[in-house]
């Protein structure tokens, strides 16, 4: 292809964004009921805030306490640029639903426009402004340390800040852009703005304790995360977009009955538990093996190197591993239950406990995508990697510890919790990538009930032996291992 | 042109558009009639390429409406049921703005938005703000916004809604106009049936999603109310020999003091035959006219005896009544 079909081609595709782009701009800043606000929030907040911070360095000087004060300086900085980015989320909430709602989206959807220019006009125009107002009441903010406290942050510390500034900018916009693009009125999508608004202000609050002790390898990280789940928003919201939903759904309709109806078809058995075992169950895992492979990568490649980093971070003393105190099967039963972990040390609590941190993996895992049910996996094989080493650093054989410990119920409850975190990520994924048929509720519904199938048919029946192996053998194992 | 096959669109429980079956040429103005909820709207949307038949298909200019829902709104203008209008900015810059989104030049969009205030005459108001216009001058921009990249099919959703009656005679005369000229194909959904009657080569009467009824104006009066009704007014009140005489040549419905009303089917036969056989009788003609049968006389019929649901004016499943051909 010649340069200029491929420069025609671009502007082709390319200039009708630009021209919604800047249309939903100028549109918006003749808008004084969002220009004044946003105002107000990049020149009045930064300065209140500078306000606190040179009152709270003169008080905290009497103390000698300066350098608290001095990490709770770029906390206000993020701060000051996520108050103004929120509030223009209202621009993004209402770019489609408000305009169906005025009326002007049908001569839109009726013009030569594709989906995916509307789509990326609207995103790319609802986006200018919040990243704008954020870097904007970041830099007054700044101007007014420099001049009042003589602050001013490190270059790196001012990177991961504007960092973490334009990816909450981003994730939150293009949340909204998905919320107004499915809701079925402006007052629907500010009701959905809750679950936008909120995790963000708790992910501040996230991002302040990593400040606070300059862990800035951490806020690169979670700025990483945020610009990753970006892109899987505008790929959400690409592809849900559509324009037949968006103007022809007025009513949020809840048919309850057909989503019960939906559940139950994928998690009963029908055709009895012959075909459960020979046809169904095989062939909802051979559908997961994607999720099969990246959970079991997943935790136990991220498992061993959470461990082995605990390890080398936090080595624990010789005299923590006090093996006189277990002398007995009542010991280790004892020993359980004081630790709080489960009320007592018995087959059916540790099925009760196992079941249960699945299940709620699997509901973080469907409101995170995924990514929180296999987190819940691999934190137990992190510590069971770190146990295992630290024994072997206080010189006894870390294999035969695995061995004696671990393995006999390990065989057995890994499989079963691979098997139903594989499922969660599914769950997640379906999020990511509706099927046209039934939407997304109904793929999720659906996966919900494939959860429940799995885990009555597999998962939970091997929970019930690893259990029983847990507290039946595994404590015999372990006395032998230490002799007694 | 315009094409449908079996078009139907369902939604969740409600067939809106049901196996509709109807092809428009180019240079005619076809006039959807139908009461709120018929299916109007749905059918004009679906035939822009914005929401997908559920079953059968559409081509418009030889596009289909599902597959290539992009090429088919390049080449459809449509005037949607609401004038839909972004009130901050000026008319200018709103039909610029669309002209942008449909490719056009920025010489080509000049001349049009030009040609266009000038034909609508709307010169004197392009550069206020949308917000302050009347509801007409909006439905006339939103006009001048469906004609702005000159597509060879236009698609009106209630044109002259909200417009004074110097404006409406203007909208008419352009549609008229723009079918001339250029062998546009329009569809025209409209309540006003005066206009219908004027504007339509043929009109299509919609009811719960199905054509109950199509044809020109003539050829549904005819079929719907009957044969042609004329009235003969008399010098002196007509006596039995009168009358009887009017029956040998046609079907008498009505009479009165000084005049009787016939229906016949063919009045350039009938009429001159009666004239002459009155004058040879001696009875004295004042005049004799036909009794003017309107529109709203059929439309109202057709809805009113589809509600009945008789089934003696319904199609069945969207073919148009016309023997088991679809209408062409």
């Amino acid at each position: 292809m010649s340069a200029v079909r491929i420069q025609q081609r671009f502007v082709d595709n390319i200039g009708p964004i630009l021209v919604i782009v800047r249309r939903e701009l100028k549109d918006t800043l003749r808008d004084w009921r969002i220009v004044l606000p946003i105002i107000v929030l990049v020149t009045a907040f930064p300065f209140l805030a500078n306000l606190a911070a040179s009152r709270g360095m003169e008080f905290v000087n009497q103390y000698g306490a300066k350098l608290i004060i001095e990490r709770l300086l770029p906390f206000m900085m993020l701060v000051v640029g996520f108050f103004p980015s929120s509030f223009s989320l209202v621009i993004a909430l209402e770019t489609f639903i408000g305009e169906k709602e005025r009326r002007s989206l049908e001569p839109l959807l009726a013009t030569p426009l594709t989906d995916l220019q509307l789509y990326a006009g609207k995103l790319i125009a609802t986006t200018i402004l919040p990243v704008l107002a954020s870097y904007l009441g970041m830099v007054v903010y700044l101007l007014l340390l420099k001049f009042s406290l003589h602050w001013q942050p490190t270059v790196e510390l001012l990177l991961v800040s504007m960092a973490l500034a334009t990816a909450e900018a981003l994730v939150m916009v293009s949340g909204a852009v998905i919320v107004s693009s499915q809701a079925t009125s402006v007052r629907a999508a500010n009701l959905l703005a809750s679950f936008i608004i909120i995790p963000m202000a708790f992910l501040l609050q996230v991002e302040a304790s990593f400040l606070l002790f300059a862990d800035y390898t951490t806020l690169w990280l979670i700025a990483l995360f945020l610009v990753v789940l970006n892109v899987l928003l505008i790929r959400l919201g690409i592809r849900v977009f559509n324009r037949e939903h968006l103007l022809g759904r007025d009513i949020d309709q809840l048919n309850l009955s057909y989503a019960a109806h939906v559940f139950w078809e994928a998690a009963w058995p029908h055709h009895g538990l012959k075909a459960l075992y020979t046809r169904e169950v095989p062939a909802l895992i051979r559908r997961l093996w994607p999720e099969l492979l990246i959970t079991t990568v997943v935790t136990i490649a991220g498992g061993l190197y959470v461990g082995m980093w605990g390890v080398a971070r936090f080595p624990l003393p010789p005299e923590v591993f006090d093996t006189t105190t277990i002398s007995s099967l009542e010991s280790i039963s004892s020993m359980v239950s004081e630790s709080g972990l489960l009320t007592t040390f018995s087959p059916w609590a540790v099925l009760f406990n196992n079941v249960r941190s699945l299940l709620v993996g699997a509901l973080l895992g469907l409101f995170s995508l995924g990514i929180l049910a296999l987190l819940l996996l691999l934190a137990p094989i992190a510590i069971v990697v770190y146990i295992v080493a630290q024994v072997g650093k206080i010189g006894f054989d870390p294999w035969a510890f695995l061995s004696a410990t671990v393995l006999p119920h390990g065989i057995v409850e890994f499989p079963a919790a691979i098997l139903a975190t594989a499922q969660a990520m599914r769950i997640g994924d379906i999020i990511l990538t509706p099927s046209d048929e039934g939407g997304g509720a109904v793929g999720i519904i659906r996966e919900l009930g494939h959860l429940i199938k799995l885990m009555g048919s597999v998962v939970v029946p091997l929970l019930l032996i690893a259990a029983w192996i847990e507290t039946q053998i595994t404590p015999q194992l372990l006395l032998r291992f230490l002799g007694h | 042109m315009i094409e449908m096959e079996r078009l139907s669109k369902q939604f969740d429980t409600l067939l809106a558009v049901d196996n509709i079956t109807l092809t428009v040429q180019p240079g005619e103005v076809l006039a959807l009639l139908g009461p709120n909820g018929a299916g109007k709207t749905t059918t004009i949307r679906m035939l822009s390429a914005i929401l997908k038949p559920t079953a059968g298909r559409a081509r418009i200019a030889g596009y289909d409406v599902a597959t290539q829902g992009h090429m088919v709104r390049r080449n459809v203008g449509v005037l949607t049921e609401a004038p839909g209008l972004y009130s901050r900015m000026s008319g200018r810059e709103y039909l610029d703005f669309f002209g942008q989104v449909c490719r056009l030049s920025t010489k080509a969009r000049k001349e049009r938005i030009a040609f266009l205030a000038e034909a609508f005459k709307m010169s004197h108001a392009l550069d206020r703000r949308l917000g302050e216009y009347s509801r007409g001058m909006a439905q006339k921009i939103a006009l001048m916004r469906a004609l702005l990249h000159d597509p060879p099919v236009l698609l009106l959703d209630e044109p002259t809604s909200a417009m004074d009656p110097e404006s409406a005679r203007l909208v008419r005369d352009t549609i008229l106009q723009l079918r001339s000229d250029a062998q546009r194909t329009i569809i025209v959904c409209t309540h006003n049936l005066p206009e219908a009657e004027e504007l339509a080569d043929r009109i299509a009467i919609i009811r719960q999603g199905q054509i109950i009824e199509y044809g020109t104006a003539a050829e549904l009066k005819a079929r719907l109310l009957g044969p042609p009704l004329m009235e003969i007014r008399l010098l002196h009140a007509p006596h039995n020999g009168a009358v009887a005489l009017i029956e040998r040549f046609a079907t008498v419905s009505d009479y009165g003091a000084d005049w009787v009303r016939y229906r016949t089917p063919d009045p350039t036969m009938t009429n001159p035959a009666l004239l002459r056989a009155l004058a040879t009788s001696d009875i004295p003609v004042v005049t004799l006219s036909e009794v003017a049968q309107s529109l709203e006389a059929v439309y109202l019929r057709v809805v009113w005896e589809g509600k009945q649901g008789n089934g003696e004016l319904g199609m069945g499943s969207g073919e148009l009544g016309m023997g088991n051909g679809s209408v062409e």
